[in-house]
């Protein structure tokens, strides 16, 4: 059966139509969720896209997390339900307490975008299992409000609990505390990435595909499941 | 009315680039006292009635839920 993920929009989402291509090219069906509705339709993950949801008003992140579909996904989240949340989706994340943390801005304050490399740090998510830890990958990174931040005290529970997902090497752009590019949950299940590996499924249009292995490990695992 | 303003601030250990950026201008613009500057937000409040203990209570939930981000932000409360 073929793997259903869900990929919301809000309004002001920008990345929908490429994290929905993203799914397809991995052998998956992407199925549009409106942040309007308070259903998931049944899908087996969820996609949060990059963007500028509600015009990043408040804080990036802030008034999506209020949203309608919040309201089902964050139990569905806490539940076991694999989501991944991409830049904006990242910020959703760590508003809706489902990651810990917060995203804050780039310390040099201009936005950035280029093609950053990663190293994934884990492959024990349903969102990385098709990598290898310590394989690098190059992706597109395009945000104002990139760096993470979080407590010592949290940023140490992270590294010693292996839920820090990927970090940038070479150069950390943003100011990320510890070079952190992405973290899960303590199950794993729920992935925030700042940069976009929806933006690197193909050769033609991207740095190349090596962002195109987070749709294939979730579809991997749902088809296993 | 009763109006209620909530000041919100980055937390003294978080980075604030803008606020050096600000705090660069000013020493550009002569103003070589200026030390360091901090960016905050202010939200003014209207009450539908009094500021009493209770809608001030509310008021700080609402600031811890929405207004501020404790894992960045500190905020503070007053009447006016």
């Amino acid at each position: 059966m073929t793997a259903r993920v869900g990929v919301v929009t809000f309004p002001g989402s920008l990345d929908d139509a490429d994290a929905a291509r993203a799914v397809t090219r991995a052998g998956g069906e992407p199925v549009p969720l409106w942040h309007g509705e308070r259903d998931l339709h049944g899908v087996d993950a969820v996609i949060l896209p990059g963007g500028f949801s509600y015009g990043d008003y408040l804080r990036c992140g802030a008034i999506a997390r209020f949203a309608p579909v919040m309201s089902a996904l964050v139990p569905a989240a806490r539940a076991g339900l694999p989501v991944l949340g991409i830049c904006n989706g990242f910020q959703i994340l760590c508003e809706a307490h489902l990651l810990p943390g917060a995203l804050t801005r780039n310390a040099g304050l201009r936005f950035i975008s280029r093609d950053v490399r990663l190293r994934i740090e884990t492959a024990r998510t349903p969102w990385t299992s098709g990598y290898t830890a310590g394989q690098q990958i190059v992706v597109p990174l395009k945000s104002g409000e990139g760096a993470y931040a979080a407590d010592p005290g949290t940023l140490a529970e992270l590294e010693a609990a292996g839920q820090v997902v990927a970090r940038y090497i070479e150069i950390n752009p943003n100011g990320s505390a510890a070079d952190i590019a992405g973290i899960c949950s303590d199950s794993g299940s729920v992935v925030g990435l700042m940069p976009h590996p929806e933006h690197a499924v193909d050769e033609l249009t991207g740095p190349g595909s090596d962002g195109l292995g987070f749709f294939a490990s979730v579809i991997s695992v749902l088809a296993g499941a | 009315m009763a109006r209620v303003v909530v000041d919100v601030v980055l937390k003294p250990e978080i980075h604030d680039p803008q606020g050096e950026a600000i705090a660069g201008a000013c020493r550009r613009l002569g103003f070589g006292q200026v030390a360091g500057i901090r960016q905050g937000k202010r939200f003014e409040v209207e009450l539908s009635g009094p500021a009493d203990d209770a809608a001030l209570a509310r008021i700080a939930e609402l600031a811890a839920e929405l207004l501020a981000n404790p894992v960045l932000e500190d905020f503070s409360l007053r009447t006016v």
